[in-house]
């Protein structure tokens, strides 16, 4: 990175005089000093919110469903479990590593789930099959980061063997028990997870949990903005000015609370975003707030300086692959919820693809120490919009596939063309 | 200069048939900076990496503020308070000024959520005290900083921690001449506030601008060590090309040293 930098006295680079850090005391000076990051290649979640408005508009204008508010609550069902997925994509991706058999591991934690419940055979209660479930997939996670550390292998080989070796683990497993090769699941927690919604009417209002869902949220931005702002005020350190405070959480609590009422116009909302959301907001606190998360960048960042700062730097490897596993576990069970099965052919498809596409349209770099957990969340946004709308426009197979490439594609360029600029004006 | 506060006494090492350090002596005493200097392959890196813990000496012995003391890994350096910041900095480019300064060390409130406020204040206090002023802000990543800044920022990781010993392994190869001055001012500062600076240099000019001593290494044997203001760079071009070794290299089984 530090590769021009023969400066001559009398040519040193502006930013070198300014000893006095500036801060921003108005929202019109902050929007100014947001509006130079911006142009340094500094886009924030800027690309990732006009790219779904353009396709909100696309699809949209050609057609009439799109905005219903029967889709909106489709959109959302259709995207919960690949977000989940995604979270922990993300943070293979932080380390710069990768796991290519998220897909058929969230699947097999799905199978053993479905046929530990299986009504009498052995007819687990939900909590412990779910519970065995997961603990499947983290296990998967476990064993693939200790041949990758112990052994030197690349992530990317371990992970496509295990990719392999899964998909064959679905079909033996679903394959066994039936011949079918589909097994329902009966119970009724287990596939309310992704077919119920909170519509319940308290007080006499209709989705009542969503708009304490949606408020709560809310809430939970603004204390801890205001958290932090307090907290940096009382040690004397440069703040946000509160004006801009009050402004960004205002947009995002108009954001939120509409998305809660168009989902309130039809079934409401699905109880399955309660999960998604406590675990990118969970999944967020440990990235951002705690040493863990910060050793996970600093180990995607340079491992060599992770390490030599004392960070046991396999054992941030293994903690993340772990991760990844479990998301993959929770992420396998939504899906299967949805489906009310699961299949000979769970966890194919485009599943892989779609999460990975999920977390990297969210800004996640594939390169390693740049990326947020919320990522996961906008990034399935997207991909879940672009399949939905395309569904409605009942376009052809191949079709789909070409957009859906196009669209990765032009998230992957957004991300490197940024990154040039950002690494010459040094911001995350 | 006062009583060393690192000392190596009579310190070898050999890699196989090769003798990198041969029954050397080397100090450094509190406030002042010492250079190390010798041609490549004169064992100073070798040195470094003894006193480093990245291995052991295979003879002789370091002494810390007078007592004798034992280094088996990086972690016994750090605990006696010398920190090395290597040639290539090992800072994480995408974590911001403050999150390097900690790294591995972090603080944390209520035992789980980092203290971003605390950390931020040392690490703003501590760059301060060492007048690195050109910082644009503490928060920004690493990754933008010019290499005279990515060096401060890396000596005043060492020196947060209470170190007695900073160990500067040649600061100011990659840098052009601005802000070579602006690290060979903060080596300066370090040894005022009383720490013992070691700076290891291929640059003589940087050396004499800056240190107090002047240890000159010759195919692994200490040859010289020069007071700054008592010497000339001729002097000291002379030590590193052609000084006196006690042993001649390949005779020293003669000496009944294997």
């Amino acid at each position: 990175m530090s590769t021009d930098e023969k400066t001559s006295p009398d040519t040193l680079p502006a930013y070198e005089h300014f000893a006095v850090e500036k801060n921003p005391s108005t929202v019109s000076e902050y929007m100014q000093a947001w509006w130079v990051k911006v142009r340094a290649g500094d886009l924030g979640s800027l690309p990732i919110i006009v790219g779904l408005i353009v396709i909100a508009a696309i699809f949209g204008s050609l057609n009439e469903t799109f905005f219903t508010s029967r889709n909106f609550t489709n959109l959302l069902l259709q995207m919960a479990g690949w977000a989940t997925i995604a979270i922990g994509i993300v943070f293979v991706l932080l380390i710069a590593e990768i796991d290519l058999s998220v897909a058929y591991n969230s699947a097999v934690g799905a199978v053993v789930m479905t046929l530990l419940l299986r009504p009498g055979d052995p007819g687990w209660p939900w909590p412990l099959a779910l519970g065995v479930g997961l603990l499947v997939t983290t296990l998967v996670g476990l064993v693939m980061a200790l041949i990758i550390t112990k052994a030197g292998v690349p992530s990317f080989v371990v992970t496509l063997a295990f990719l392999l070796a899964l998909s064959g683990v679905v079909l033996i497993l679903t394959t066994l028990f039936t011949t079918a090769g589909t097994i329902l699941i009966q119970d009724r927690v287990i596939k309310g997870i992704a077919n119920s919604f909170l519509d319940a009417t308290v007080f006499g209002i209709f989705g009542f949990w969503g708009w304490a869902l949606g408020i709560g949220m809310v809430a939970g931005y603004g204390g801890s903005e205001l958290m932090r702002y307090r907290s940096r005020k009382s040690s004397g350190l440069p703040t946000k000015p509160l004006s801009v405070i009050a402004l960004q959480v205002g947009a995002g609590a108009v954001v939120i609370l509409a998305a809660v009422y168009v989902a309130n116009l039809d079934r409401g909302v699905p109880t399955v975003m309660l999960i998604v959301l406590a675990l990118v907001a969970f999944w967020t606190f440990v990235a951002t707030k705690t040493r863990f998360g910060r050793h996970v960048y600093a180990v995607g960042g340079n491992p060599e300086a992770a390490r030599r700062a004392g960070i046991d730097v396999d054992r941030v490897r293994i903690a993340v692959f772990m991760i990844c596993g479990l998301m993959a576990g929770f992420g396998g069970v939504i899906l299967a919820s949805r489906l009310s099965s699961v299949a000979t052919n769970s966890g194919g498809g485009n599943l892989l693809l779609n999460v990975i596409a999920a977390a990297v349209i969210g800004g996640t770099s594939l390169f390693g120490g740049s990326g947020r957990v919320v990522s996961a969340l906008l990034g399935a946004l997207v991909i879940a919009s672009v399949e939905n709308g395309m569904g409605l426009l009942g376009l052809a197979s191949g079709t789909k596939f070409v957009i859906t490439g196009m669209v990765l594609l032009a998230a992957v360029l957004v991300d490197a063309l940024s990154k040039r600029g950002r690494a010459a004006a040094g911001i995350r | 200069m006062t009583e060393p506060i690192l000392r190596c006494e009579g310190v070898s090492k050999h890699f196989g048939a090769v003798q990198a350090l041969y029954k050397v002596d080397f100090e450094v005493a509190s406030g002042e900076v010492m250079a190390l200097v010798g041609d490549n392959g004169a064992g100073k890196s070798t040195l470094i990496k003894g006193i480093a813990g990245i291995y052991p000496f295979d003879e002789g012995q370091i002494l810390f503020d007078g007592s004798r003391v034992r280094i088996h890994s990086p972690r016994d350096t750090a605990a006696l308070g010398i920190e090395i910041v290597y040639q290539d900095l090992a800072l994480a480019d995408n974590l911001d000024v403050v999150a390097n300064m900690f790294l591995g060390r972090e603080r944390v409130a209520n035992g789980v959520v980092l203290d971003e406020a605390s950390m931020e204040s040392s690490a703003r206090e501590t760059l301060d005290s060492l007048a690195v002023t050109t910082l644009r802000s503490v928060r920004q990543t690493v990754a933008g900083l010019s290499g005279g800044q990515r060096q401060s920022v890396a000596v005043a990781k060492a020196v947060m921690w209470n170190s007695k010993v900073v160990i500067l392994d040649e600061p100011t190869a990659a840098l052009g001449v601005a802000q070579t001055r602006q690290v060979l001012d903060l080596v300066r500062r370090l040894a005022d506030r009383g720490l013992a600076v070691v700076i290891i240099s291929h640059n003589l000019h940087d050396i004499f601008e800056v240190a107090d001593r002047i240890t000159v290494l010759r195919l692994g044997q200490r040859v010289a060590v020069f007071r700054r203001e008592e010497t000339t760079q001729q002097e000291v071009v002379h030590a590193i090309t052609a000084g006196t070794l006690n042993v001649v290299p390949g005779m020293q089984k003669d000496e009944g040293y294997a």
